[in-house]
């Protein structure tokens, strides 16, 4: 390895490389935050919604979970332009990511729920509290406690998904890589750079997702 | 004028097919401490549950304080809207055999949820009614804990503290010891005795015999969904008159 080569093509390119990390945090970030959103209406549809909405939330989200995230984004861009829904590949693969992770929080969120003990709710209900008060100040605040490693986790495979984004040429930093390495063909290096910064990312995650857990956390 | 606080009348409940409460009537005025025994599938913790609307029933009726709950009055018996009867659930306090305290709350939490959403008061208001209970069920110390530093004695008397100073008409007790450990049964028995001693309204299921033979002012046996038999303690206890209560009174511990 040709350490002062690889310093000189990495600095003629660190623009280039930072704006493709640049749209892959900015991408994976607002796909968590919408994801999370459908998804908490979808573990809620699956849990509290009735027969018809809980079969075709469930029918959607065994479609999801069935289909692999490469396809999805492939069908968000060529699919969704064949209907007459033009998007543009952020747009197409943004909607592909929110999809994929509203699933996983879907699914997490309705175990999480699922998983309390019943005697909650009737602790709840005999004092009195409604429906919305007992999911509210009693149900909620367990199930999140419950669901947040699993969430964190969605969070961090968001990231690492984005790296597919490429393929419909979003230029992320993936994309942003195999286009300065086929400028410099020091494609080792520039991988082995990208695989660090996406540990890095995932790393952070975990990490502050930890600290999170430990905040939250109840005594005992 | 009679003060009616509970009226349970030809009450049948079923759970698919089976019918495990099969017409229960059942009385209690103001200050009334009542008991029911009976072996388990005898229906007496269903009936609590009815009373508490944990559980649907099909035919009878419930009054409390003379108010018909969770359905409308026959002819046209309708279940009442959710939130007539949460105001209605709210009538009745229930303690669990499994406590049930909420977990992410302080034993202080667990007490005022239900006085500042449900009762609405301001919360310095429901902090001090809070405390009054946390202090007479002797928990007071520990108001900031949380149930995981509880032991189950203590998390039970929360849970007493937290049904009751919602301020309810009838307190019911759904077999409160069983999940106990035998040396911390006593100290939520005597809670339950302070409570009777001070005339709050108690439907109580149990199978601590001692116990309800010196709490309650009247005991009732429940055998296959039916009241079998019912009187003052030491009739009951002494001189049953059916075979089935003689017959679970000799393998019931004392």
């Amino acid at each position: 390895m040709d350490f002062g080569r690889f310093f000189v093509e990495l600095y003629m390119a660190r623009w280039a490389l930072l704006q493709g990390l640049g749209v892959t945090l900015v991408i994976s970030a607002i796909a968590i935050v919408l994801g999370t959103l459908l998804g908490i209406g979808v573990g809620l549809s699956l849990v509290y919604g009735g027969k018809v909405q809980r079969l075709l939330v469930r029918a959607a989200l065994e479609y999801v979970r069935g289909t692999p995230v490469f396809v999805l984004i492939l069908a968000c861009y060529y699919l969704l332009s064949q209907v007459g829904i033009q998007l543009t590949a952020f747009q197409a693969g943004l909607v592909a990511l929110t999809v994929f992770c509203s699933s996983h929080v879907g699914e997490n969120l309705r175990g999480a729920l699922l998983a309390l003990p019943k005697g909650q709710t009737e602790a709840a209900k005999a004092i009195g509290l409604t429906f919305r008060q007992t999911f509210v100040y009693v149900l909620a605040p367990q199930a999140l406690r419950q669901a947040l490693p699993a969430w964190i986790n969605t969070a961090a495979e968001m990231v690492k998904a984005s790296t597919l984004l490429s393929v419909i040429g979003v230029l992320e930093l993936m994309l942003a890589t195999r286009q300065v390495i086929s400028r410099n063909f020091l494609s080792l290096e520039f991988y082995l750079l990208a695989g660090i910064v996406y540990f890095l990312i995932s790393f952070s995650i975990e990490r502050f997702g930890r600290h999170v857990e430990r905040r939250v956390a109840l005594p005992s | 004028m009679t003060n009616r606080v509970l009226e349970i009348e030809s009450l049948h409940k079923q759970f698919g097919e089976v019918e495990v409460l099969k017409g229960v009537d059942l009385d209690m005025e103001s200050g009334d401490v009542v008991s029911i025994i009976g072996s388990s599938g005898s229906g007496k913790t269903t009936l609590l549950r009815c009373v508490n609307l944990l559980e649907d029933f099909q035919q009878g009726s419930i009054r409390i304080d003379g108010q018909e709950i969770g359905y409308t009055p026959m002819p046209e018996r309708r279940r009442r809207k959710e939130a007539e009867i949460a105001r209605q659930r709210a009538m009745t306090g229930m303690v669990f055999q499994q406590f049930n305290l909420f977990p992410h709350m302080s034993a202080l939490g667990n007490v005022t949820l239900g006085l500042t959403k449900v009762k609405k008061l301001p919360k310095a208001e429901a902090v001090a009614v809070a405390e009054r209970w946390l202090e007479k069920v002797g928990m007071i110390e520990r108001r900031n804990h949380y149930p995981g530093q509880l032991s189950g004695g203590q998390q039970q008397r929360v849970a007493i503290a937290r049904a009751i100073a919602m301020n309810p008409k009838i307190m019911l007790f759904d077999e409160v010891t069983s999940a106990l450990d035998p040396e911390l049964v006593n100290e939520v028995l005597n809670v339950i005795k302070s409570l009777a001693a001070e005339g709050m309204t108690m439907l109580l299921v149990t199978h601590e015999m001692k116990f309800a033979y010196e709490v309650s002012r009247r005991v009732v046996f429940m055998n296959q969904g039916r009241i079998e038999e019912q009187g003052a303690p030491a009739d009951v206890f002494r001189n049953p008159r059916s075979t089935r209560l003689a017959e679970f009174l000799k393998n019931a511990k004392f």
